[in-house]
């Protein structure tokens, strides 16, 4: 049950927020905020109990909830989380509470529904990371777009109804197309075994043709391509992280973007090893290839958010390189650069909301030598600018090397590429500091450094990435045993990628 | 005729005699209210018959009614879409200039041919049905005499319908010059049996189906769709758009299920190329809309092609794919338009999106409703809509129709499009200051119930899906 609390919590607690918040800004903003430490509280109930470490240990479930809800079609409420989930699920509460802070001054109208919204794309997102049933998954894949629309399209900035709608449409069609491979699946399994059913363990075990197995696969793919997003997938991204305000760039960048990486570790790999095997050169070339792309392309804006959503393109492309490597080296570090780019591009968004509240453009060549008017958002901007090219001591330094280490004995090419990505990362990176902040304060601007509640965000932030750079072992532990079950089924397809790894 | 089959045509009796009633009491005595409660009164008595007559079923009235559980439940349907449209229409009609009585009378008129429609099974009480509900709806359309357009959608309505009708009636003579029978079951079994062929029949055939095609505003037989649409008074549009549809829809079921469409590659195609044009014409013209009413009028015409869809399924999936998509959409159209309805003055109808700018600051309530109703329609989870879709796609699938599934699933994100102007529209900040009245008592609890209906079928189908599986047709 305890599952299913943790969706209920925040579905409740918004539609309280919205009830209570009208006439008392601040109580909404306290609901959803006590809403989420609750969940907390609750998933480090889980996690300590002494069930869950052995099964931690093992790969296997922590805690499962299987209850039928549409018997007549085979669909239950199925919930379960392994390692895997729950470092996720950590993340996306870690990140709710950082953006209903980082949102407490910024956001002054219609407060009591902007919770409303925040909290139901937490619950949704928190239900993907659970999902076993893949009625259920489609449920909540789709249950996050409407609030994050609505986030984008009413909170957002100068053009964002185009942005929002672009976001909408690009991820719907992409989760249409999932939802024919979640049917063909089903009946497919249905022809088979007599057993219609949308069970994700009993979904595992169908056989298919290979051409049937390509084609559900690219159904699957697409959605969560487009959510990652890949290369040719990727125009909603740079709009919608510019127009969303503060707290919707936070989630769109830190949370939305990991759904697609999970469900292609949770679904894609495992349903289908035989037909990633065969499409995996593809997908290293798109991986590289939006590296290489993102960071270009971020080297070329003026505008401050634009710049970051295009260096998550690039960010994404090495989640994407480990996952279809599919050693355990770089399967891992695509877990941990899921973690380490969520905080770190979470914290530069913040630092652009910042400097929008106070200077109200984004535009980078109205901005220079900021350093002098504000030296500590100066020097986390510079700490964050840091973690994303990837300095040592900060996860992202952990994840990228795993990722390049785990792909350089199989795909020494392909790696060799990717790894420009860090060169150019440390162009763009130092380019916006130096852009923003160093220099000499030419327009003479003056403006509030960081308040107590801004720099208490902040320096959880830091510290998170942080400990993800120097000990990042227990996240590790947490997630190993189970990419290692998904590791067994991509290299059984693909003797080839055996090599790769650090076991 | 004995005992029980009057009891298996109760809903049938008391509506009939819920109109001679109203018809008597406006003679005598011209009260709007009272009329409406009789009318609300007989819509309910009929409702609650339907537990009577679903005791003695499946029961045939020879040979021209079939009165079994999918004939009830497509009744059932068609009651609460004109229990909702009589209820919604009281507010808006004492706004109105001229007498308001004879509305009820013409709704209940079409409410029995509707319900004579979902029970029908020969060529006779086909046509007697359509007829009945036809001519209630010129009437209807035209009802606002003062507005031009009331008119020009009537004139429209009266003249396309009935040029339907003459294909219709024309169609029935040829087949039965062909095939020597009027009843459904007997030409199910000729044809099945690959004893009917040649032109006579083949003619007879594709006049049926073009005079079906109008009713149902399938492409290309859509043209007057978004004129009536616009023309006719808010509440009558939801009652063509839901219970006129959804009756002919269901007679079509009935005869398609009995004839498996599947074995006649000629018709499946002619039904897959209309299917696919609807949902492209339908969603495209839809996108360039800047009157609600029209783009719900295109919407409209794209979601009978989604129908379509599971009219080609194997029939095992048909029967409960497409019921359940119609009770979405029933449930969903009603409730669009019932909010348009509420928003409608003296003057003119809430159609404009102007209309609509910054409403859920204005009237969150109201605003809430419609953007339950356009995620219903767009097919978002949480709505009945979104089941309504999945069963739909679920149908196409198990039966392998991908070409059909493809463009259902490019027009679900066309169709966003349009669904997701009118709520940023209603969520952007207000432009100008507009007079609001507050929302009738009637019209509240109808928009609440329909909204609950919609929320409880997105996320607990499970009853209605068993309800429905249980159906199946004789």
């Amino acid at each position: 049950m305890i599952l299913l609390w943790l969706i209920i919590i925040p579905l409740i607690s918004g539609l309280l927020a919205w009830t209570f918040g009208s006439g008392n800004n601040n109580r909404s903003r306290w609901i959803s905020l006590a809403a989420l430490l609750i969940d907390s509280a609750l998933l480090i109930k889980l996690w300590s109990e002494p069930a869950s470490q052995i099964a931690l240990d093992r790969g296997t479930w922590l805690n499962e909830l299987n209850i039928p809800w549409i018997p007549q079609l085979g669909i239950s409420l199925h919930l379960a989380v392994d390692g895997l989930s729950l470092v996720l699920i950590a993340l996306t509460l870690f990140l709710g509470i950082v953006s209903v802070v980082c949102s407490w001054t910024g956001v002054r109208e219609r407060v009591g529904f902007f919770h409303l919204n925040l909290l139901w794309i937490l619950a949704g997102i928190l239900g993907v990371f659970m999902a076993l049933d893949l009625f259920l998954f489609y449920f909540f894949w789709e249950l996050m777009l409407v609030p994050m629309y609505f986030l984008i399209s009413i909170w957002g900035h100068e053009n964002r109804v185009y942005a929002a709608l672009k976001f909408f449409i690009f991820t719907q069609a992409g989760g249409l197309a999932m939802l024919l491979s979640i049917l063909a699946l089903y009946f497919i399994h249905g022809k088979d075994t007599g057993v219609y059913t949308f069970d994700y363990p009993l979904l595992l075990k169908t056989a298919m043709a290979p051409p049937a197995a390509f084609w559900i696969m690219l159904g699957f793919l697409v959605a969560f391509l487009v959510k990652l997003p890949a290369l040719p997938f990727h125009p909603w991204l740079p709009d919608a992280h510019t127009e969303a305000p503060t707290a919707g760039s936070v989630i769109l960048a830190g949370l939305m973007l990991k759904t697609g990486a999970y469900g292609l570790l949770r679904f894609v790999l495992p349903l289908f090893p035989d037909a990633v095997a065969s499409i995996s050169p593809v997908m290293l070339v798109l991986a590289v290839a939006g590296i290489v792309y993102g960071a270009v392309l971020a080297l070329g804006q003026t505008d401050l958010k634009r710049l970051i959503a295009y260096t998550s393109v690039s960010h994404m492309g090495f989640v994407l390189l480990g996952i279809f490597v599919g050693s355990a080296a770089s399967l891992s570090g695509a877990v941990v650069q899921m973690l380490a780019h969520g905080v770190t591009t979470g914290g530069l968004f913040i630092i652009a909301g910042m400097l929008q509240d106070r200077i109200h453009t984004r535009d980078m060549d109205r901005m220079t030598g900021f350093w002098s008017a504000a030296p500590r958002i100066g020097s986390v901007a510079l700490f964050f600018a840091l973690a994303s090219l990837g300095l040592p001591g900060t996860g992202n330094f952990i994840g990228e090397f795993m990722v390049l280490l785990g792909s350089y004995r199989s795909h020494a090419w392909i790696t060799a590429l990717a790894a420009s990505g860090l060169v150019l990362s440390a162009l763009y990176s130092l380019g916006l500091v130096q852009k923003v902040f160093l220099g000499r304060n030419s327009t003479g601007r003056k403006f509030v450094d960081l308040s107590a509640r801004e720099s208490g965000v902040i320096a959880v932030m830091i510290i998170a990435v942080l400990w993800l750079g120097i000990l990042p072992q227990p996240v590790l532990n947490t997630v190993r045993p189970v990419l290692k079950n998904i590791e067994c089924c991509a290299s059984h397809a693909h003797p080839t990628h055996m090599s790769g790894g650090d076991k | 005729m004995n005992y029980a089959d009057l009891i298996a045509l109760s809903p049938l009796i008391v509506l009939a005699a819920t109109s001679i009633v109203v018809m008597l009491v406006i003679a005598f005595y011209r009260s709007h209210l009272l009329t409406l409660v009789l009318t609300l009164l007989g819509l309910a008595l009929a409702a609650a018959s339907i537990s009577f007559a679903a005791s003695v079923l499946p029961r045939a009235i020879p040979p021209l009614i079939m009165v079994d559980r999918f004939a009830l439940y497509y009744t059932v349907l068609v009651l609460l879409a004109s229990f909702s449209v009589a209820a919604l229409s009281y507010p808006y009609l004492k706004l109105q200039v001229g007498h308001a009585e004879e509305f009820y009378l013409l709704l209940l008129a079409a409410t029995v041919g509707c319900s004579v429609l979902a029970a029908a099974t020969h060529f006779a009480s086909f046509f007697l049905g359509i007829e009945i509900l036809s001519v209630s709806l010129y009437a209807l359309a035209a009802y606002l005499r003062h507005r031009d357009r009331s008119i020009e959608a009537g004139v429209k309505y009266l003249i396309l319908a009935a040029i339907s009708s003459a294909f219709i009636l024309f169609g029935m003579a040829l087949v039965y010059v062909a095939t020597g029978t009027m009843e459904f079951r007997a030409l199910a079994s000729l044809s099945r049996s690959n004893g009917v062929a040649g032109p006579v029949f083949l003619a007879g055939t594709c006049m049926i189906v073009a005079g079906i095609g109008f009713k149902l505003a399938l492409v290309p037989f859509h043209l007057w769709t978004p004129d009536v649409y616009e023309g006719a008074p808010a509440p009558v549009t939801a009652f063509v758009a839901t219970a006129s549809k959804g009756a002919v829809f269901a007679l079509v079921l009935r005869y398609v299920t009995l004839v498996d469409l599947q074995a006649h590659p000629s018709l499946f195609a002619i039904f897959t190329a209309v299917a696919i044009a609807s949902m492209f014409v339908g969603n495209l013209l839809a996108l360039f809309q800047k009157n609600i009413k029209r783009m719900l009028a295109y919407s409209s015409i794209s979601h009978l092609g989604y129908l379509l869809v599971t009219l080609l399924a194997s029939s095992t999936m048909a029967v409960p794919a497409s019921s359940f998509y119609l009770t979405a959409y029933f449930i969903t159209t009603l409730g669009a338009f019932g909010v348009v309805t509420v928003l409608s003055t003296t003057e003119r109808d809430a159609d404009s999106l102007d209309d609509y700018q910054g409403l859920a600051w204005r009237r969150p309530w109201l605003a809430a409703v419609l953007s339950i109703m356009l995620f219903s329609l767009a097919g978002i989870p949480l709505t009945a809509g979104f089941m309504g879709k999945f069963y739909v796609v679920a149908a196409g699938v198990g039966s392998s129709l991908w070409l059909l599934v493809a463009s259902l699933v490019i027009n679900s994100a066309i169709g966003l499009y349009y669904y997701l102007r009118i709520i940023v529209a209603m969520f952007s900040p207000a432009d100008r200051e507009i007079r609001t009245d507050p929302t009738s008592v009637v019209s509240s609890v109808i928009l609440t119930a329909l909204t609950l209906m919609l929320l409880w079928l997105g996320m607990y189908p499970g009853p209605v899906i068993s309800l429905i599986g249980a159906m199946t047709i004789h």
